[in-house]
């Protein structure tokens, strides 16, 4: 059984068919890319899988239930995060709050706990300092901690965005152009972190991408759309001889 | 561990000092009654303050009836206390514990339909809730009407006002450094950030606002036993806008800010007394020359804190790069 299952979905904003018949199935640790020119739909793909918008037809499963019509934080808490394409951080908090922020369900007291700031605060506070300051080593921040995220560099910012989907504890991660506005070099340096997540933490990964050089390196599976329909689906040998994927891009 | 011991010692001599001096003034009279009223005023508007600061500069929903919950809880608090009539301290707990419930409960009501919905919802059925309130106050029966009501037993000085407010302070700084506190100040910075990584927004939403709503339902509370005279006037839209003033003078989402700012603008208005039908004039000119030179308040979403100050001192450092 695959992890994130997609069936037929389809959504219309108005007249706009932005989504039609779109299917996909991803396996655990699975890095899979889904890329397509600007405005094929890719976003708004993510945006149905973490219930943000709701499909007009057809049905998302997540590890064999169906996530449609649930909110996102209750899908998140099922297993699958996200980042978003125009990053949003929480941009007057500190990087490590941001981190916290995302550990909500893991700390463990409740409002009066909290307010009487007893051992169980402490050791839950504790835990949770030591988590998200080893999540934000992984992408090499931990100076960064005290910052607030606003003040970050922009390579910085999409890193801890990816950081902060880590902290759900996710079982598949959406990730929405994180390299879009970085140089070649970070670039290849996030691409082989994505890589690094994938193995370290045995998550599934759906890259989204358009351009479509990036992601051949590291995607074992690919799937292209274009005008909300997918175009075609292999690996990313297929993908670049595909007259049809050719067109698309050259059109676009 | 030991840091945070540290800065609870600091802070509790720091309270117990300032509450020593000025009780001694109080007994030796240097402050007398009409100070200690100035004094009582500028620590309930700190709860009103800092209450509101928590909906409106932490969560980041405005709201506009703060006065009307301040009303509920005065009303209710005052009423438990005539009907009830135990006079004593217990008996004032009581009853601002079932004023801030009664406030609390009101904010439910009107923030389950209003928090649900994305965007300014709230700030428009916030003031009308203020009017609803204003409008039932002058026309119940059990509220006295538009002649008040009167003779509620004084059971709140200066004592039990200074220390509800400790307490309230105290419980809103524990709860916004809590991981409630953080969900609520994510739903602030970005809602749908917020909901993507978990937080179930409607429901720190609506804690944010209806602790806010308990403890201006507790203010009002302190209000009725110190006053003994509810007029239903002071609790209009006016009111409700001088708390947002003072929050958004004293920095959203610093308590400290509130704090300094509920003092200065308790006092200010006392001082140019007979200026005082120029006083919204002083504030909204007040308001636009801080928008111009310091949009974020006082103090921004900073808190003042002694050792910080300490920390500054020592080390005159080039600080740069903040707000
Ligand atoms: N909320 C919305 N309301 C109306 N139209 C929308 C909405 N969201 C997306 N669209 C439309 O759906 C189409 C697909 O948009 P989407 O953002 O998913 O594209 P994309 O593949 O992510 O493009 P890009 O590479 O530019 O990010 C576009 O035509 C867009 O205008
Ligand atoms: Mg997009």
């Amino acid at each position: 059984m695959s992890l994130l299952s997609c069936k037929d979905i389809g959504i219309s904003f108005g007249g706009l068919k932005a989504v039609d018949g779109f299917s996909i199935d991803i396996n655990q640790k699975e890095l899979v890319g889904l890329i397509g020119p600007n405005g094929a739909g890719k976003t708004t793909i993510f945006n149905m899988m973490t219930g943000v918008y709701l499909p007009t037809e057809g049905d998302i499963q997540l590890d064999g239930k169906t996530i449609v019509g649930k909110k996102p934080y209750d899908i998140v808490r099922m297993g699958a995060a996200r980042t978003f394409q125009n990053i949003r951080l929480f941009r007057d908090l500190t990087v490590i709050d941001n981190v916290k922020i995302a550990l909500h369900h893991e700390i463990d007291y409740g409002l009066f706990a909290g307010i009487l700031r007893g051992k169980k605060y402490d050791r839950a506070e504790e835990k949770a300092q030591v988590e998200a300051m080893e999540l934000l080593k992984i992408f090499e921040m931990e100076e960064y901690a005290e910052q607030k995220a606003k003040n970050l560099p922009y390579g910085k910012q999409r890193k801890l965005e990816i950081a902060r989907a880590l902290a759900t504890n996710p079982k598949v991660l959406l990730l929405d152009e994180p390299a879009a506005g970085m140089n070649p070099q970070e670039t290849q340096e996030l691409m082989d972190t994505i890589h690094f997540i994938r193995d370290h933490f045995q998550i599934a990964v759906l890259l989204i991408e358009h351009d479509m050089n990036l992601v051949m390196g590291i995607c074992e599976r690919l799937i292209v759309i274009d005008y909300g329909k997918i175009i075609a689906k292999g690996t990313p040998d297929e993908i670049r001889s595909n007259e049809q994927v050719i067109g698309a891009y050259l059109g676009s | 561990m030991t840091e945070k011991r540290k800065r609870l010692v600091i802070n509790i001599s720091l309270i117990l000092s300032v509450y020593v001096i000025l009780f001694v003034l109080i007994k030796l009279k240097v402050i007398n009654r009409y100070y200690e009223g100035i004094m009582i005023a500028c620590l309930i508007n700190v709860i009103l303050a800092t209450s509101l600061n928590l909906a409106t500069g932490f969560l980041g929903q405005l709201a506009l009836g703060h006065a009307g919950f301040m009303a509920v809880g005065a009303y209710t608090a005052a009423i438990v206390t005539k009907t009830v009539g135990m006079p004593g301290t217990l008996q004032l707990l009581i009853s601002l514990v079932i004023g801030g419930i009664a406030a609390g409960a009101m904010g439910v009501v009107i923030g389950i339909p209003a928090l649900r919905l994305r965007g300014d919802y709230l700030a428009i059925i916030t003031l009308g809730f203020g009017e609803i309130i204003r409008v039932m106050l002058f026309n119940l029966d059990i509220t006295g009407g538009a002649r008040g009501l009167r003779g509620i037993p004084k059971l709140a000085g200066f004592n039990v006002v200074f220390w509800v407010c400790v307490l309230v302070v105290a419980i809103l700084y524990a709860v916004t450094h809590s991981k409630q506190g953080r969900a609520i100040m994510s739903i602030r910075e970005d809602e749908i950030a917020a909901e993507a990584v978990g937080i179930p927004t409607v429901n720190y939403k609506l804690l944010g606002f209806v602790l806010a709503a308990f403890f201006a339902g507790v203010g009002g509370g302190l209000y009725a036993h110190y006053m003994t005279v509810l007029d239903p006037k002071t609790f209009n839209f006016m009111r409700s806008v001088e708390i947002l003033v003072i929050v958004v003078l004293g920095g959203m989402g610093s308590l400290t800010g509130s704090i300094i700012a509920a003092i200065g603008l308790t006092i200010l208005p006392e001082a140019l007394r007979s200026f005082s039908e120029y006083r919204l004039l002083l504030y909204s000119a007040l308001l636009i020359v801080m928008m111009i030179f310091k949009p974020g308040g006082i103090l921004g979403q900073r808190e003042f804190s002694v050792q910080g100050l300490l920390k500054r001192l020592k080390k005159p450092v080039v600080e740069g790069g903040e707000e």
